[in-house]
């Protein structure tokens, strides 16, 4: 496939996510910040939010599986988890973390256990969405070619 | 601080301080800083933001979460000002009632800004330091 073909299918690919809600403008912000001096920025961001949403989605698992369970403690995980979602643009993830939050506040054990799940299926969305994107732009990028960015 | 150029110019680098618990946020904002070169440290907690400041350093500029462990925002920037740091300290928080930033800007920020920084709210931030930057 040509370089051209290659960053006209990537840049589709990311409007896709836009479109679909995966991905927000903060998104293109981290874009933007990369630069000569840290090629991998974006990578190692999103690898850092991959590491970090796993954790804490363990740590999450662990804490609703108690017999007693601690709210604010789980409260606590949630806002991290909004927080690093939202900065790296997975507004879906960001969005299930604000109700979540919600629930922890009225300490609703069923309903912290359903977003638990719907937060862990949107995190398993975006993580395959983000590492096809990564896959994308790293073709490009062996072929001789520029990553292609949104305008926002 | 300042650097002196080859032109014998006197160019002024910022320097600031990023205190977040967030590894994400952490490296975000301070590649934000890096981009727009100001020097700039990351700290994990409040009690690491004192403790660096007990050693004698300085920075033009503070970041401050609110959200940490060992020690939140409102504790650390109470504990700074307290020690007389001057510098700009920006409350950066996802947190947004009324009250939490009142009580946030109480303890003596110069600015607040809600999560997640972008470039023109940094440039907002720097040119408030230098309008030169």
């Amino acid at each position: 496939m040509e370089v051209d073909q290659m960053q006209r299918q990537c840049l589709d690919y990311t409007k896709s996510l836009f479109l679909e809600g995966f991905l927000d403008g903060q998104f293109v912000q981290l874009q933007q910040l990369q630069d000569e001096n840290n090629h991998d920025f974006v990578v190692e961001v999103v690898s850092l939010f991959f590491e970090d949403s796993e954790r804490l989605l363990n740590d999450l698992t662990f804490a609703l599986d108690q017999k007693s369970i601690d709210f604010k403690k789980v409260d606590a995980h949630v806002h991290q988890l909004k927080g690093s979602s939202s900065s790296i643009g997975a507004q879906r993830v960001k969005n299930c973390c604000i109700e979540f939050r919600n629930f922890c506040e009225e300490q609703n054990i069923d309903a912290c256990l359903s977003c638990l799940q719907q937060v862990k299926q949107e995190y398993c969305h975006v993580k395959n969405k983000l590492e096809t994107l990564i896959r994308l732009e790293q073709q490009i990028v062996a072929a001789g070619g520029s990553i292609p960015t949104m305008e926002f | 601080m300042e650097s002196q150029n080859n032109n014998q110019n006197l160019t002024i680098q910022l320097t600031a301080l990023v205190v977040d618990d967030n590894k994400v946020n952490r490296k975000i904002h301070q590649k934000m800083l890096d981009n727009v070169r100001v020097k700039n440290l990351g700290v994990k907690n409040g009690k690491e933001a004192v403790d660096i400041h007990c050693d004698g350093r300085r920075f033009d500029l503070i970041l401050m979460d609110l959200d940490m462990p060992i020690m939140n925002g409102i504790e650390a920037t109470k504990e700074l000002r307290s020690m007389g740091i001057s510098s700009m300290i920006v409350g950066v928080s996802s947190r947004c009632t009324e009250a939490e930033i009142q009580k946030f800007m109480e303890a003596g920020l110069n600015d607040y800004h809600e999560k997640p920084l972008n470039i023109a709210k940094l440039s907002s931030i720097l040119h408030m330091i230098n309008p030169n930057y």
